[in-house]
Order: C-alpha cells, then sequence, then structure tokens
C-alpha cells in the first residue's frame, strides 16, 4: 500500500517538490483530510482498545480489589491462574471443546443447508425464511426458549421423545449433555453461515459443473473438483469468525446454566456458574466471576490475556491459510 | 481445478432406446425433487418447531404451562397482558430501544467515513489501519472489560446506566466500519472524481454521492448495530446490573422467569415479546439483512 503512494508521487515529480510549493501544500492538505475522515476511528480505538489493553497487562501483575489501591505481586496471578485456580481447567476444557465441536458441526450442517437449499426447486424463498429466522432470535430469548423446550421432565421435546419409547435425556440438566445441548442451540441459529454459503456457491461457475457432467462425474466428484476449491476462502472465513465467535460464548452459556440449574436468582446474583458440575462454564464468564463478583482483578485480567492469547493465536494460524482473509487492497 | 482428468467408466456400454431413457430420466428427476423437498420439509420443521411451542406454551394456563402438553386447552391470551403489567417491563422496552437506536445513529454517524477514507483515499498505514481493524473485530469483549468498566465506574460514575456502552459507539465499531468499506469498495472510483471535478469538496462528495449510493451498505449496517444492541445481553450485565431501571429487555428477560419462579407460560410470553421487533423488521427489511451477511462473507 505504502509502496503505491511512494512509487505514484516519485512518477509525479523527479526532483523534490520545494517548500511551499502547491503541490506539497495538496499533499499535506490530503493527509489532513484523512486523518479528519479516520478521526472517530483513531480516537476510539486508543481509548476503547489501546489503552485498556494496555492496562489489562497492567492489572494483571497487581493486586486489587477494586476498593485498595492496586499493589504490584509480580507473576503471583499469572501463577494463581496457571497453577490453583480450580475452575480454570474445567472453563479452558469447555471453551476448547466448544470451539472444536461447535464450528466443525456449524460448518458441516451450515454447507449442508447451503448446498440443499440450491437444490431446492419449490417455496424456495419459504425454506430459506423458516433457515434463517432463529439466526435473528436474540440470544437470551433462544436460550429460555431451549432450556423450556429441553427441560427434562415437562419439557415437549422429552413429551415427543416418549411417544416412540425413548427416554429424553437430561439436556441441559445433564453434565454429559448440557454441552451438547448448547451445540443444538446454535445450530438452530445457522442462519447467517447458511446465507454466506448459499450465496458463494450461487457464485460458482456453471461451465464447470456442465463440463464435469460431460466428463461423466458423478455428485461426489463434482462437489471434490468443482464446488470445493471455489469455496474453500469462503469455509475458512467462517471457521476463523466461528472459532473467534466461539471464543466469546457467553450469553447463552450463563443463561442455560442459570435457568436450568432451578435456582430463583435474578441477574446481579452471585452464584457458582456452570450448572451443571462447571459443564457449562466458559473462560468468558470465568472473568466475569472473577472480576465482577470476587473484584479479583488481576486474577480476571490474567483471565482475559490468556483468552486473548489463544484467540490471537488461533486467528493468526488460520489467517495465513488464507490470502482472501485480508479483504484486498484496491 | 480441471475435471478434465476424469474419466467414465461406462462410455463403451450400449445405449438404450431413447423412449424409455428419457422416462427413466424424467423418473429420477421426480425422485430427486421428493428426496430433495422432504430432507427440506424435516428440517424446516426442526427450525420452525421451537417457535410454535414456545407460542403454544404462551397461551396455556399456569397449571397446565407446568405439565408436559403441547396443546393448550385454553387460549389465555391474557398472558400478554400480564408480561406488560410485570414491574419493569416497560422501562425495560424503553431502555432497550433506547440503547439500540442511539447506539445505531452513533454507530452509522461516525463509522461511514472512516470507511469511506478507508475505502477511496490512498495514504500510507491504510493496510495497518485495516488489519487493525479487523484485529479489534477479532478480539472477544471480555479481554477488555475489566479496565473499561473501571473507568466508566471510578471516573465517569456512569455503571447503573447504559451510557458506557452508547457513548463508545460514537467512535466507530469494527465490524460496521468493515462491512461498509467492503460495500463501499464496489462503488466505482469514477463517481467520485465526477463529483470532485464538479467542484465538490471531499465531504460533499460523501454526503450528496456516496452515502445516496451506499444506502443498503448502511442499511445493512443500521439493521445489524440495532439488533446487535437489541440482543446484547454482555454489556448492561457489566453496566446495569446494580440499577433495574436501566436493564433492557434481553438483560431483563432473564430474571423474568425468578420473577415467576416457574410460570413457564409468561415466561414463554415474554421472549416471544422479546424477539418480536426482530422477526417483524426482518420481515419488512430482508433484503438488507441478506446482502449484509453476504457482504462480510463473500466480497474481498
Amino acid at each position: 500500500m505504502s509502496l503505491s503512494t511512494s512509487a505514484k508521487s516519485a512518477g509525479r515529480g523527479a526532483e523534490p517538490a520545494p517548500r511551499n510549493s502547491p503541490l506539497r501544500r495538496k499533499r499535506n492538505r490530503e493527509r489532513l483530510r484523512t486523518l479528519g475522515f479516520l478521526s472517530p476511528w483513531l480516537v476510539g480505538f486508543s481509548v476503547f482498545f489501546g489503552y485498556p489493553l494496555i492496562a489489562t497487562v497492567y492489572f494483571s501483575f497487581m493486586h486489587y480489589n477494586q476498593i485498595k489501591e492496586p499493589t504490584f505481586v509480580g507473576l503471583r496471578n499469572w501463577r494463581y491462574v496457571l497453577e490453583q485456580m480450580p475452575l480454570f481447567g474445567p472453563a479452558l476444557w469447555n471453551t476448547l471443546w466448544l470451539v472444536v465441536v461447535m464450528v466443525a458441526l456449524r460448518v458441516v450442517f451450515g454447507l449442508g443447508i447451503g448446498l440443499l437449499i440450491t437444490k431446492i426447486k419449490t417455496g424456495v424463498g419459504l425454506f430459506r425464511t423458516a433457515f434463517y429466522i432463529p439466526y435473528l432470535a436474540p440470544p437470551v430469548a433462544a436460550t429460555v426458549a431451549f432450556v423450556f423446550l429441553l427441560n427434562p421432565s415437562t419439557g415437549p421435546v422429552n413429551e415427543m421423545l416418549s411417544w416412540v419409547g425413548l427416554d429424553g435425556p437430561g439436556w441441559f440438566n445433564d453434565p454429559n449433555w448440557s454441552k451438547p445441548s448448547l451445540v443444538m442451540l446454535s445450530l438452530w441459529g445457522i442462519g447467517d453461515l447458511m446465507v454466506i454459503f448459499m450465496a458463494s456457491l450461487l457464485d460458482v461457475p456453471k461451465e464447470q459443473y456442465e463440463a464435469a457432467e460431460l466428463d461423466g462425474a458423478g455428485a461426489w466428484t463434482k462437489f471434490r473438483f468443482v464446488t470445493w476449491p471455489a469455496i474453500t476462502p469462503i469455509v475458512l472465513f467462517a471457521v476463523v469468525t466461528g472459532v473467534v465467535q466461539t471464543m466469546q460464548y457467553y450469553t447463552q452459556a450463563l443463561v442455560a446454566g442459570k435457568l436450568a440449574s432451578g435456582v430463583s436468582i435474578g441477574p446481579g446474583t452471585v452464584i457458582q456458574p456452570g450448572y451443571p458440575d462447571h459443564s457449562t462454564l466458559t473462560v468468558p464468564q470465568l472473568v466475569y466471576s472473577m472480576g465482577f463478583q470476587n473484584f479479583n482483578t488481576g486474577a480476571a485480567c490474567v483471565l482475559s490475556l490468556v483468552l486473548f492469547a489463544i484467540a490471537m493465536a488461533v486467528t493468526l494460524l488460520l489467517m495465513r491459510k488464507s490470502v482472501g482473509l485480508i479483504p484486498a487492497e484496491d | 481445478m480441471t475435471t478434465t482428468t476424469l474419466t467414465r467408466p461406462d462410455t463403451a456400454a450400449p445405449s438404450r432406446p431413447s423412449g424409455t431413457d428419457a422416462a427413466r430420466h424424467r423418473r429420477k428427476r421426480v425422485l430427486n425433487w421428493i428426496a430433495v423437498h422432504s430432507v427440506a420439509v424435516a428440517l424446516a420443521l426442526f427450525f420452525v418447531l421451537p417457535f410454535v411451542f414456545v407460542l403454544l406454551t404462551s397461551v396455556m394456563s399456569d397449571d397446565q404451562a407446568m405439565s408436559g402438553d403441547l396443546w393448550p386447552d385454553s387460549w389465555n391470551w391474557s398472558n400478554y397482558s400480564a408480561v406488560f403489567n410485570t414491574p419493569g417491563f416497560l422501562d425495560w422496552w424503553r431502555n432497550s430501544l433506547m440503547y439500540a437506536l442511539l447506539g445505531t445513529v452513533f454507530t452509522v454517524c461516525s463509522s461511514v467515513p472512516v470507511a469511506y477514507a478507508l475505502a477511496k483515499f490512498r495514504f500510507r498505514g491504510r493496510r495497518t489501519a485495516m488489519i487493525l481493524v479487523i484485529s479489534t473485530m477479532m478480539l472477544p469483549p471480555q479481554v477488555i472489560i475489566i479496565p473499561m468498566y473501571l473507568v466508566w465506574a471510578q471516573q465517569f460514575h456512569l455503571s447503573g446506566s447504559l451510557w458506557p456502552l452508547i457513548i463508545p459507539m460514537a467512535f466507530g465499531d469494527a465490524y460496521s466500519i468493515f462491512l461498509l468499506r467492503q460495500f463501499l469498495l464496489t462503488i466505482p472510483q469514477e463517481y467520485i472524481e465526477s463529483a470532485k471535478v464538479d467542484g465538490c469538496g471531499e465531504f460533499r462528495t460523501l454526503l450528496k454521492i456516496v452515502v445516496p449510493m451506499a444506502k443498503p451498505g448502511i442499511a445493512a449496517v443500521a439493521l445489524f448495530q440495532f439488533f446487535y444492541c437489541w440482543n446484547d445481553y454482555f454489556g448492561p450485565q457489566i453496566y446495569a446490573a446494580q440499577n433495574p431501571g436501566a436493564w433492557t429487555l434481553s438483560y431483563g428477560l432473564e430474571s423474568f422467569k425468578s420473577a415467576h419462579a416457574v410460570n413457564w407460560n409468561l415466561t414463554m410470553a415474554a421472549t416471544l415479546l422479546v424477539m418480536a421487533p426482530v422477526i417483524i423488521v426482518f420481515f419488512f427489511a430482508q433484503k438488507a439483512f441478506v446482502e449484509g451477511v453476504t457482504l462480510t462473507g463473500v466480497k474481498g
């Protein structure tokens, strides 16, 4: 980018422009104009992103309960979180479990529905709306609804399973089923991925399918050699954004755990998150409960930075695999 | 990827009379149609049934909602007025609406010029700026929340309100900047050049030429931001938890269940009332939604 700018200015005049020349004044004006247009973001980036990121690092070395002045404790918070904190292991495990299972299933399922919808000949608009609308449901509302639907004793789902003689699982109340239940909830809201995959599938040139058919390719061969290469960048995009979203997985897990536990609690009540048996506790929830319920600011900031490091590492790793992800210049 | 290497194994097979061939072909097409549509219907049921069950439960009597019944004995539409009469519920509506409307206006006004500069100006560091925008988009909000909370609570004494969530939106939102920039890239440079030749300043060009052309993109950003605010749970939990007068619908909904410990019928009615604005707006603005989603994913 900077290369093209300098190339352009070099082309304009071989000898350096004299001070106060119209050219230099023009360039200064352009610089000011750019700064002016960018200023909301420049301010926002430094105040609401740059500063807190640095402050998080600072607090991670401090003992601070948000009342007394912070005191320096070196690596003690880090050692506490990484070696002793009883809930750190389960929270990290749950978060990574969700990242792997949820993202994989979402991409496969989203792609499947995208493929299906491109094959539908009748009533395509109706089907598209049906698949898309759950994505819009507010996460809290969707979670409340799913906790009700999957209620082991009174929920419609287990009721319907009993009609066919099946004994439904405990869903959100069973530590083995709570995470799969969250995955189901997330698959219900697959609408955004469906639209993205649908658009990219429709972009695959028709002639390539025709050519493959002439060569006698079956459905799988066509998918493998025509569709897949064309949509790989989109799949990668879906994986990266999926990983990032799941790293911050919070609302659904928290609300599901709280509601399923059946404890009569309102927002702001201190409870041990992750019901049942910490099976729905994620790292973001741990950040919240450390920082805003236990007022252990140092430990909360260490957890934030662990989350930051993992999110960054995964994103960079996946981004390096694809040029298409960094939007093209010009 | 070329497909020329694929060979057809049965090219040498004797050809059948063309009549049966056509019939077989038609039968295959019909079977295919049936297969595709049955799968689609089954899946569509999976997506729609939750709404149906929630709606049916929302009109049941208190007792019936506690049973496993699927169909209401009597249709108690008064459950909905009971929800509206719950103390606080109307405040939550007002707060949600204020957060979502102000947040949307602030975001659009601050993000459009930034996205325009990133899409159309040539300057040193443009690529770096773009990468920084994307990385802020990528980072979990929990990473920076603690210092942010401390600033708003201790320096500005604004905890217990939604202002700490609304004010930052006047300084650009990474996701919106990214989406708008993707959209603005598709506007031909010639329009902008010719506006300048006609004597338009940069700001007037943006307002008179670019904004009208970018309306679909701006509409998509506005919708997404509106729903982001409407759906936000984490933000209100951080800043508004201590003050029920500042709760939003998304946040208050969870407490609704505890206020009426086991009244699933009222809880489901409230759930539908939280979803309703989103669904209604969707039906009016389907195109903008779909374009917006596509834009983030496809065009680079």
